[in-house]
């Protein structure tokens, strides 16, 4: 009965938007829950929605407007979305800043070597733990997995590491944490879901299991390896804490973050006393606020471009791991 | 969400509720056979032969076997065969045993008064004279309530936020505005905690900070607020700061639950009258309960971890006594001090406090019948 009624009115719908609220696509079962409570319903949703998505915007395109604003004129406060006075000052002052500019260059150092090295080095050993009659396939997994409960806390971590000779070289960042049970579980599930025959057919044909996961397995986890690479990309670019407890004083071993981090501290020092500062950048026309906020998006528009592409993959791999785990 | 998940659920509602059901009967089926066939004893056998077992513990007992993996015998043969990956697993073993195990042999210091010049073996015993000490330091217990009541509140305005965030984004139906509402939930993930602070700073700053702009505006405030000179206020400052950053994240995991929900759920649920709110709240709901249970138990293991870099950048003189959290605590006595017995200690406590926390929460889960960890 219901269907008889729907019929005309669903060859119409692209036509006719169905209420004030724009074109609502209707389909079988949902057309018959446009009560008025359901109106309510959806413009208080669109509301909620909306806001959420200012209140994650705002502060990023104020950033941005800031960065591209004039340093003393931001002082007076009023910037919102778009800048008042345009300068490009503090884009220049942030490339001119010599231990930013290093700190660039081993961020994506690390950041690189990270997502390439530690992703390998996972995927290795994720595949020979999918291989279901491999002896210590049990022990191996139980292994790695009790790392994510067991944490041995930072000052027995700190004292391996200085008894390893890693600190003070650029392999503190990329040594420790090279396999995480995390994403080794997600590769192990996805390669898992995989046919055995893939594998044992290669195997027939002589091929040794180095060969099969060059030649097979890795060309067809392609989208599972896009999601990882960027968790661990993410994890590398974020990171400071190495940084600052192990090579806190080597400037040609320091990252982004961690210049950013200084930088963040000496300008919150100074808002404090915001009123005495305005007359002793006078000559300057740059002020840490607006160099920290061209520094801010520096430091973050890599990844920002970046994440939209890979959407559809990291959802994939967040939910392959979830419901794992 | 995915494009993925969202053609399967397009696919699913076209199909009529028969052949709906004939499909599922169909995967019952299968997934029983698979079961019969991987069991050898004849006991085993008998039972599966039972019609389709309807109760919780023989479906997890039928899924167990469906799981149960080929047993290979270990022996000489074997070990041979398999000689190639176990010289791919060596290495990884050693890596594994020297970063994630060996620190654990540090735990000894915490017993010991450690002087670095003297090592681990010749350093003096002390028992527990160093918990001891722990205890009685009143910025110890300071930082331990801390860390667990701003874990706890992190934890629920985080699971609010997504779980609320997943419902409402789940009855957008139009697919462009769905996507851009999505994506733009996920940026903030990608900023580190250093920017995400500055942000926060910059918002809630007394000079043209947007929050206190707003307010006085508004005439809530008379003159703007130091926010970050209120003890009161630091604990919801790191809760909300966190729920701005991972809201969208987090959520992706219920969104990915509720493309699992069978149609015919809301189908019925409409014939009863419900309208979009009443079949969020009655179907959608219920219908991610154990994937809500599930990540519940996994994260209250790591309340304790959420107690670091927020806490440790966003801190200042004025509130040190409420910011104060176990992580800062120990990297403050043991890295900044030179005390390794007592930043081990205190690393030990956190620990076991975790592993405490599982327990109860696994314990509580079993007692109601819902899902649990292990």
């Amino acid at each position: 009965m219901q269907n008889v009624e729907l019929q005309p009115k669903l060859e119409n719908e692209k036509l006719q938007p169905d209420f004030e609220l724009g074109p609502v696509k209707i389909r079988r079962s949902k057309l018959r829950s446009l009560k008025p409570a359901d109106v309510i319903f959806v413009v208080i949703n669109t509301l909620i929605l909306s806001m959420a998505v200012a209140i994650t915007l705002y502060p990023i395109l104020n950033t941005l407007a800031v960065s591209f604003n004039d340093g003393l004129d931001s002082l007076r406060g009023g910037i919102h979305l778009l800048p008042r006075k345009i300068s490009f000052k503090n884009y220049e002052t942030v490339f001119g800043m010599n231990n930013l500019m290093k700190g660039a260059i081993n961020s994506v150092a690390r950041t690189l070597f990270a997502a390439v090295v530690h992703l390998i080095v996972t995927a290795l050993l994720a595949y020979v733990l999918s291989i279901k009659d491999f002896v210590f396939r049990k022990p191996v997994s139980l292994f790695f997995v009790l790392t994510m409960y067991v944490n041995a806390g930072l000052i027995p971590t700190f004292l391996l590491m200085r008894e390893l000779r890693l600190t003070n070289t650029f392999w503190i960042y990329v040594i420790p944490g090279m396999v995480a049970a995390f994403n080794l579980l997600v590769l192990r599930t996805y390669m898992g879901s995989l046919p055995d025959s893939l594998r044992e057919s290669a195997q027939i044909d002589g091929a040794n299991h180095m060969m099969i996961f060059w030649r097979i397995y890795v060309p067809i986890c392609k989208p599972v390896f896009a999601t990882i690479a960027l968790f661990i990309a993410v994890y590398h670019w974020s990171s400071w804490f190495d940084n600052m407890i192990y090579n806190p004083r080597n400037t040609d071993l320091t990252t982004l973050q961690y210049e950013l981090k200084k930088l963040m501290s000496s300008v919150s020092n100074q808002t404090t006393s915001s009123s005495s500062y305005g007359n002793s950048t006078q000559s300057v026309a740059i002020t840490p606020v607006s160099v920290r906020a061209a520094a801010t998006m520096v430091t973050s528009m890599p990844i920002v471009i970046l994440y939209p592409f890979l959407q559809r993959y990291f959802i994939t791999g967040l939910t392959i791991g979830g419901v794992k785990e | 969400m995915t494009d993925n998940g969202k053609d399967i659920n397009t696919a699913e509602e076209n199909l009529s509720a028969e052949e709906l059901a004939a499909k599922k009967q169909e995967a019952a089926l299968k997934r029983r056979e698979a079961a019969y066939a991987s069991t050898s004893s004849k006991a085993a056998k008998s039972l599966l032969d039972q019609p389709r077992p309807t109760s919780r513990e023989e479906r997890k007992r039928l899924k167990a076997e469906q799981r149960s993996e080929p047993k290979v015998e270990l022996n000489k043969k074997t070990l041979l065969r398999q000689k190639e990956l176990i010289i791919i697993t060596i290495p990884f073993v050693l890596y594994g045993f020297i970063f994630y195990y060996l620190p654990l042999g540090g735990w000894l210091m915490a017993f010991q008064k450690y002087k670095p010049q003297n090592g681990l073996l010749g350093s003096k015993w002390v028992g527990l004279d160093v918990f001891k000490y722990l205890f009685g330091e009143e910025t110890f217990r300071l930082a331990f309530r801390n860390t667990l009541v701003m874990g706890i509140i992190n934890l629920v305005l985080s699971f609010v936020f997504a779980i609320g965030f997943a419902l409402l984004l789940n009855e957008v139906r139009l697919r462009k505005p769905k996507r851009f509402v999505q994506t733009v939930s996920y940026l903030p993930h990608f900023l580190s905690w250093i920017i995400v602070v500055g942000i926060v700073r910059d918002m809630l700053s007394m000079d043209h900070g947007i929050v206190n702009e707003i307010l006085v505006n508004i005439g809530i405030f008379k003159e703007p607020m130091n926010f970050f000179s209120k003890p009161n206020l630091f604990w919801w400052i790191v809760g909300f700061s966190n729920v701005w950053k991972e809201t969208g994240w987090n959520s992706i995991i219920y969104l990915a639950a509720i493309t699992a929900i069978n149609p015919e759920m809301y189908e019925a649920a409409a014939l009863d009258g419900a309208g979009r709110f009443g079949k969020m709240w009655h179907v959608t709901l219920p219908g991610i309960r154990s994937t809500i249970f599930i990540l519940l138990l996994i994260n209250i293991g790591n309340v304790l971890n959420w107690g670091f870099e927020v806490q440790y950048l966003l801190s200042n003189g004025l509130v040190k006594r409420v910011s104060e959290t176990i992580d800062i605590w120990v990297l403050y006595w043991g890295i900044g001090q030179g005390d390794f017995s007592l930043g081990t200690a205190a690393g030990i406590f956190k620990s076991l406090v975790a592993i405490i926390l599982i327990f109860i929460a696994n314990s509580v889960a079993k007692a109601t019948g819902d899902e649990r960890l292990f």
